[in-house]
């Protein structure tokens, strides 16, 4: 309300005024034999104070002005002059003339700082958002620039002779430390697509269970230590949806579920096409696509979870690597297809993220008798 | 091999041409190189090199225009080689005739058996009769599939699908090709067919359909034969 008021342009702001005070004078007019005159002056005093909230400085003036001369003209006897017949009542027109002006005023200088505090606020919550990632950043892109010149200065330097297995353990060094720096900077990427807007669904029928086990290919030095299960149903259908968006989505939440939990856990990737929906369904925005990621590591502070799709959020207790980009890119890619991504504890221990998506379904049966 | 391969690199970045040249030379290959497409264009009509990699962010003119002017008249194979990884980028340098794609970074093992194989499309211009991968062998006069001499059952449709699929041995083939020559002209975005029946394939012809050797898939751009 406020702020749509706010956009009023100038002109129509004094026309607010002058209605607002024209009509609250009219009718007060009416009451004028039963009531008070001086009841009539502070319903106008509270009129030109609400204005005094919304509109401008000079619409407010305009509203006090108006208001005590109307006063004089119609309220304070003798009626319909400008002339006022005794002491008391030139004092009180004089009074109300003052407290409408001073009301005016302080209420526009009142607004006026609390729209500096505002943008102040803002500003310092950038600057925070912005050092958070300067930070993370910084730290996640020196660390395996460190390794990489590290590990070359080793095998560079002549007066000391390094056995041919440390070399073998540098070259994989600068081989991790590179792989990461890829990693990182393609979530940067991804997060300035997302920031830019540029991000457009390419939907084409995907094939889940294709996705799942190419994700997991690309991840297989990653989850060498843990359980990976996929569960999907035999007959699953297609979805319509961005398969390179998907692969994106499942690769980072499969890659944080095998950094942050302990060796051995379980990692659970399964899809489910929601029978209510029907197979040739169109417009409705109704789940058909249901895909969870789950796992039995440690879950997540529950006071936390709010927040962990936030933009450069790190769980507190969080071992160092990870910008906290990328659980803000899962939420992003996932929005950008219309669907929704929740996150929640298991009662058994461990969390579990359910993507949910209207997506076009197909029958492959259909197709499959050729 | 009497004469050594000839490869003409275009990239702008020393680096890259520096790191070519070693990965290259010592695998046997001769390399030269041309820093942009003028000279890329002219080395190219001049030195007839047997296969190009071309990057496609130039300093003087658009990588896939080079690539068209480069395939009015030069046939042998071009890699492409780009920071651009969108799918949309990567197919169109497919379209223009680039036989296969290595995005940067890239892996230097992955870029030599790209090299390999399409230096082995070219000289194998007649494909032969029978071709074996796995325990799978494909006669194409007779169209039969065998599985360790039994005779696979495949429907029409997925025999096309495996025959060009394989006959492209290595090679990227996108979802519009392959729906194109399997299914015709008019099919040529329904993909719907090509996830069907590709994972229809696999069930019969990998040994594990999740985990497929043969028909792997390229995300978002198409699918790649390898005899494994």
């Amino acid at each position: 309300m406020k702020s749509i008021l706010r956009q009023i342009k100038i002109k129509n702001q004094y026309l607010i005024s002058l209605c607002s005070v024209s009509i609250v004078s009219l009718l007060c007019l009416f009451t004028r034999d039963y009531l008070d005159y001086k009841i009539a002056a502070y319903i106008l005093l509270v009129v030109v104070s609400l204005l005094a909230m919304f509109l401008d400085i000079f619409p407010v003036l305009l509203s006090a002005f108006l208001s005590a001369l109307i006063l004089n003209f119609l309220f304070i006897k003798p009626y319909y002059t400008f002339h006022i017949s005794n002491a008391e009542d030139t004092l009180l027109f004089v009074l109300f003339f003052v407290i409408a002006f001073l009301n005016g005023v302080l209420t526009h200088k009142i607004r006026k700082t609390e729209k500096m505090l505002q943008i102040k606020q803002v500003r310092s919550n950038t600057m925070k958002l912005y050092n958070a990632l300067l930070d993370s950043l910084s730290h996640e892109l020196r660390t395996p620039i460190s390794a990489i010149m590290g590990a070359i200065d080793t095998i560079q330097s002549q007066n000391v002779t390094i056995s041919e297995e440390n070399k073998l353990q540098l070259y994989s060094e600068i081989e991790k430390a590179s792989l990461r720096l890829n990693h990182q900077v393609e979530n940067l990427l991804n997060m300035s697509r997302l920031e830019s807007g540029v991000v457009e669904p390419k939907m084409d029928w995907c094939d889940i269970n294709e996705l799942f086990y190419n994700v997991l290919d690309n991840l297989k030095e990653d989850l060498k230590f843990h359980k990976v299960k996929v569960s999907t149903d035999e007959n699953l259908p297609l979805f319509k949806l961005d398969y390179g968006l998907m692969e994106q989505i499942i690769y980072n939440l499969v890659f944080n579920a095998s950094q942050y939990t302990p060796k051995g856990a379980k990692i659970e990737l399964s899809a489910v096409y929601n029978p209510d929906v029907d197979f040739d369904y169109n417009s409705e925005k109704l789940e058909s696509c249901v895909i969870t990621v789950s796992d039995d590591g440690l879950g997540f502070p529950e006071e936390e979870i709010d927040q962990v799709f936030d933009k450069f959020y790190r769980l507190h207790n969080s071992k160092t690597g990870g910008t906290g980009l990328g659980l803000s890119i899962v939420k992003g890619f996932v929005e950008a297809q219309n669907g929704m991504v929740t996150l929640e504890n298991k009662e058994d221990g461990g969390s579990v993220f359910t993507l949910s998506f209207p997506a076009l379904v197909m029958n492959p049966k259909e197709i499959s008798n050729e | 091999m009497s004469n050594p391969v000839e490869i003409l690199i275009v990239d702008d970045e020393v680096q890259i041409r520096k790191l070519l040249e070693i990965a290259l030379d010592s695998n046997g290959y001769k390399t030269f190189f041309a820093v942009n497409a003028k000279e890329g264009l002219s080395l190219t009509a001049n030195h007839q090199p047997d296969l190009i990699i071309l990057d496609l962010g130039l300093p003087d003119e658009d990588g896939q225009q080079v690539l068209k002017r480069l395939r009015e008249w030069y046939k042998k194979p071009i890699i492409i080689l780009t920071v651009k990884n969108t799918e949309e980028e990567i197919v169109k340098a497919l379209d223009n005739g680039a036989n296969d794609y290595l995005t940067k970074p890239f892996r230097t093992q992955e870029l030599l058996a790209r090299i390999r194989t399409a230096l082995r499309n070219t000289n194998e211009n007649a494909i032969e009769p029978i071709i074996e991968f796995g325990d799978i062998s494909i006669d194409f006069t007779s169209r039969i599939v065998k599985q360790k001499e039994e005779i696979l059952k495949l429907t029409t449709t997925e025999y096309n699908l495996l025959s060009i699929l394989v006959k492209n041995e290595g090679r990227v083939l996108t979802h519009q090709y392959l729906l194109k020559e399997v299914w015709g002209n008019s099919y040529s975005d329904q993909t719907q067919y090509l996830r069907v029946f590709v994972a229809q394939l696999r069930k019969k012809i990998e040994e594990d359909s999740n985990h497929p050797k043969f028909i792997i898939t390229e995300s978002g751009v198409g699918y790649r034969f390898n005899t494994g």
